[in-house]
């Protein structure tokens, strides 16, 4: 039998993109993701080169390999971990921030990383802060997503960067397009984009640089490049519906190779063709606490949080 | 037989096998694992003797 190879040489392939009908050794399969990421950076004018780009990293494998590809591709990207002091009987956080400490020291030692710890700065971790409010009662995902959005716009805004990157690949953006589709949520559907713009009210450029790469792809790029990233899913995720909704894709990606790429690119095309514009229902504001931009009247709901 | 390790699952599948079949065998999608061999990525259509030890690696993250 035919022993398959490389589209690119003679080494034997180590993955196949069964929707690019791609099959590629380590070394082209690296160089290929890169390349990848560059063209989605160009195509939808994520960056330029002279721009500073806040890395959101997690210790998983998608932030660790977004700020790993964005660095080899010489963009100026430091990191900003945040600190939710999430233990789940292992010490999720701790763990994460390790295995982030530890990528940096093996393949970019000079380069910033940012922590923020959440208990230090507003007297309570995640969990403790979603158990005494009714946001959080019953699972912390919500709050833990209120967080997050709200201090990592205000890091990267306070630390003067042009553009805030986060590490949703193909699978994630594809898992919140059904989520949305399912509930017809238009208002959501029209805001899911690789780049949201910053604005004068204090929103800053948040990016997917990753947006069109498959999570397999990215679990790959990570174990061929050598980033010990951490395998666990967060502790609270069990049971949360994107996981199910990417449960439901990948059968559909197993039958059809191709179906989450052609949902997500068709989606950015009728987009793009005005097919699902919609106006914000309530305007901003600033917050009258934090400053940052809001719906609500007075303050925030991340203000709101802290509230005892 | 080969070994096949994922996450705190252990099983023991005959060899001469290619990964995405031994990967079905086990009852798992291909499209949300990746195959090591000696810590390597193994291609899923490689052909596996009977001493092969695989560990299954989960792609899927987040909630």
């Amino acid at each position: 039998m035919k022993q398959k190879r490389c589209r690119h040489c003679d080494e034997p392939p180590v993955i196949s993109m069964r929707q690019h009908k791609l099959a590629l050794c380590e070394a082209h399969f690296v160089a290929w993701v890169h390349e990848q990421t560059l063209r989605s950076i160009e195509r939808y004018h994520m960056f330029e080169q002279d721009d500073r780009v806040l890395v959101a990293v997690s210790g998983g494998k998608d932030s660790l390999a977004l700020w790993n590809i964005l660095l080899s591709l010489g963009y100026q990207a430091e990191g900003l971990y945040l600190d939710l002091g999430i233990d789940g009987g292992a010490g999720y956080s701790d763990q994460s921030h390790r295995r982030i400490l530890e990528f940096q020291q093996a393949f970019w030692p000079d380069v910033t990383l940012h922590l923020l710890n959440l208990k230090d700065t507003y007297g309570e971790s995640l969990p403790e802060v979603a158990k005494r409010t009714k946001r959080g009662l019953h699972k912390p995902c919500s709050t833990c997503g209120l967080i997050k959005r709200h201090e990592m716009n205000r890091m990267a805004r306070e630390l003067g960067y042009t553009v805030l990157a986060t590490g949703h690949n193909l699978d994630d953006e594809v898992a919140v397009l059904l989520g949305n589709t399912l509930r017809w949520e238009l208002e959501c559907l029209a805001r899911q984009s690789p780049v949201l713009p910053a604005d004068s009210l204090g929103f800053a450029r948040k990016v997917k640089p990753l947006c069109r790469l498959y999570e397999r792809e990215m679990a790959a790029y990570a174990l061929v490049s050598g980033i010990n990233y951490i395998y666990d899913e967060c502790p609270f995720s069990t049971g949360a519906t994107s996981l199910y909704h990417k449960q439901l894709l990948n059968e559909m990606e197993r039958q059809r190779p191709g179906t989450k790429l052609n949902f997500y690119v068709d989606f950015l095309r009728a987009k793009k063709h005005g097919r699902f514009q919609s106006e914000r229902t309530k305007e901003l504001q600033h917050c009258e606490r934090c400053r940052q931009p809001t719906t609500s009247a007075g303050i925030c709901a991340f203000c709101r949080l802290w509230e005892k | 037989m080969i070994s096949v390790t994922y996450r705190n699952k252990r099983w023991s599948i005959p060899g001469n096998i290619r990964v995405r079949d031994l990967v079905r065998t086990v009852g798992l999608n291909p499209e949300t694992v990746l195959a090591l061999e000696e810590n390597k990525l193994v291609h899923e259509e490689t052909m596996l003797g009977e001493q092969a030890e695989i560990k299954l690696v989960a792609v899927v993250s987040g909630g």
